[in-house]
């Protein structure tokens, strides 16, 4: 029976087909999906705290009012993928436990520091640029509600990086030291940037099985290549130069060639060491904890309206 | 507690209420509430519709082939089925 199973579901990935959540599917499948949803849906609401630090110090109404928009779009995120990794029987509060508890991660580009307002531009610009290169190829994801959900984030994700860049290209025509802001917030994000494709294709064991399930379509130096080859002419429209001596547009290969990626910093972030890590879950624990309280106020109101109605509580 | 809602939008008049995802809530006026927050923050829809997704039966996917069977083989059901002679051919 289970090798008949087993069959079917091959059969659907080989034909390029969606798997559905009622679908048989491998325990390893399962878990992989679960893990790597999880994980995705901790990014965007672990996101939301390095820009929410300047929402109150927007330099103007317009600027503060796109960044709310902005930082509530990252929250939808993350409920749309905690919503997909549930049809797969997790609970979300279980989720949210394993991230309090460091047992599953979030991308480590959260843990850097967001230091001047220029931040809030190269965050848009680069880490939303790269969020999109990885994610767009997941919209044809084998698992039909993570690729919906990524559809539907692919759609809004575009307005965070054309806000971003044009945060940047406001500060890079501005007086010397606005633009001065914006090339050493570019000097800082962009190899952190760079690393949030994961390690190089020789180093991601997994990364095979994911291909072959259809969970990855592209390997991470291939998105990570892309991502080079679309900013490094964008950067030339800013007026802004790129932290490496060693970009440059190689003729033979047509594409940018770029430095060494220092990985060793990047497996110290991933491993908790890095400089924000601990103030982004604490502050994550504290929000979960400080607003409980509203959930019950809310499940004590509906078990009240249930009861004088004489309907049972679901 | 908070129990678990699909969310089905209607994106405009004309057009039938498509399943979006889920939220969680309380009950069913705070899971449109969030139905709204979560789906519709660019004018995806102009009417929402929640339902418990305890709520809802499913055909399962192991019955499907015999479940489904009985539409695979009424092949007169499609107007292909019929020839008729080329000056009608647009019926
Ligand atoms: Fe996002
Ligand atoms: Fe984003």
């Amino acid at each position: 029976m289970s090798a008949d199973l087993q069959t079917q579901f091959d059969a659907l990935i080989d034909a390029d087909e969606r798997i559905e959540p009622r679908d048989w599917m491998p325990d390893a499948y399962r878990k992989t999906l679960i893990r790597q949803i999880a994980q995705h849906a901790h990014s965007e609401i672990i996101g939301m705290q390095p820009e929410g630090n300047w929402i109150t110090r927007a330099p103007s109404l317009k600027r503060k009012a796109i960044l709310m928009a902005k930082v509530q779009d990252e929250a939808g995120h993350g409920l749309y993928l905690y919503g997909a990794a549930e049809t797969l029987g997790v609970d979300r509060a279980e989720l949210l436990d394993l991230l309090h508890t460091r047992k599953q991660k979030y991308s480590s580009i959260f843990n850097y520091p967001t230091i001047s307002w220029a931040d809030v531009g190269a965050i848009g610009w680069l880490v939303d640029g790269a969020a999109i290169t990885n994610q767009v190829p997941l919209c044809r994801c084998s698992y039909g509600p993570y690729a919906r959900a990524m559809i539907r984030i692919c759609k809004e994700e575009s307005f965070h990086q054309r806000q971003g860049f044009e945060i940047l290209l406001t500060l890079s025509n501005g007086t010397p030291a606005q633009r001065g802001l914006a090339q050493d917030a570019v000097n800082r994000w962009w190899w952190p940037s760079l690393m949030m494709f994961g390690p190089p294709d020789a180093d991601s064991p997994n990364s095979a099985q994911s291909m072959a399930w259809g969970i990855k379509r592209f390997s991470n130096d291939e998105l990570r290549q892309k991502f080079v080859d679309m900013t490094v002419p964008q950067a030339g429209v800013l007026g802004l130069t790129l932290p490496d001596p060693e970009l440059r547009f190689d003729e033979e290969t047509g594409h940018h060639h770029f430095g060494e990626i220092d990985w060793t910093e990047f497996y110290q972030v991933v491993k908790g060491n890095g400089p924000c890590n601990e103030q982004r879950l604490r502050h994550r624990v504290r929000a979960h904890e400080e607003g409980a309280w509203v959930g019950e106020a809310a499940a004590a109101y509906a078990a009240k309206q249930a009861s004088r109605e004489g309907v049972a509580v679901a | 507690m908070s129990q678990l809602w699909e969310v089905f939008v209607r994106g405009r008049r004309g057009l039938s209420h498509v399943h979006a995802g889920s939220v969680h809530a309380a009950d069913a006026q705070m899971a449109l509430r969030n139905a709204r927050d979560v789906y519709t923050r660019r004018g995806e829809g102009v009417s929402i519709w929640v339902v418990p997704s305890s709520q809802i039966t499913a055909s399962t996917p192991d019955e499907k082939d015999p479940f489904f069977d009985p539409s695979a083989d009424k092949v007169y059901r499609h107007p292909t089925f019929y020839n008729l002679p080329e000056e009608v051919r647009q019926m």
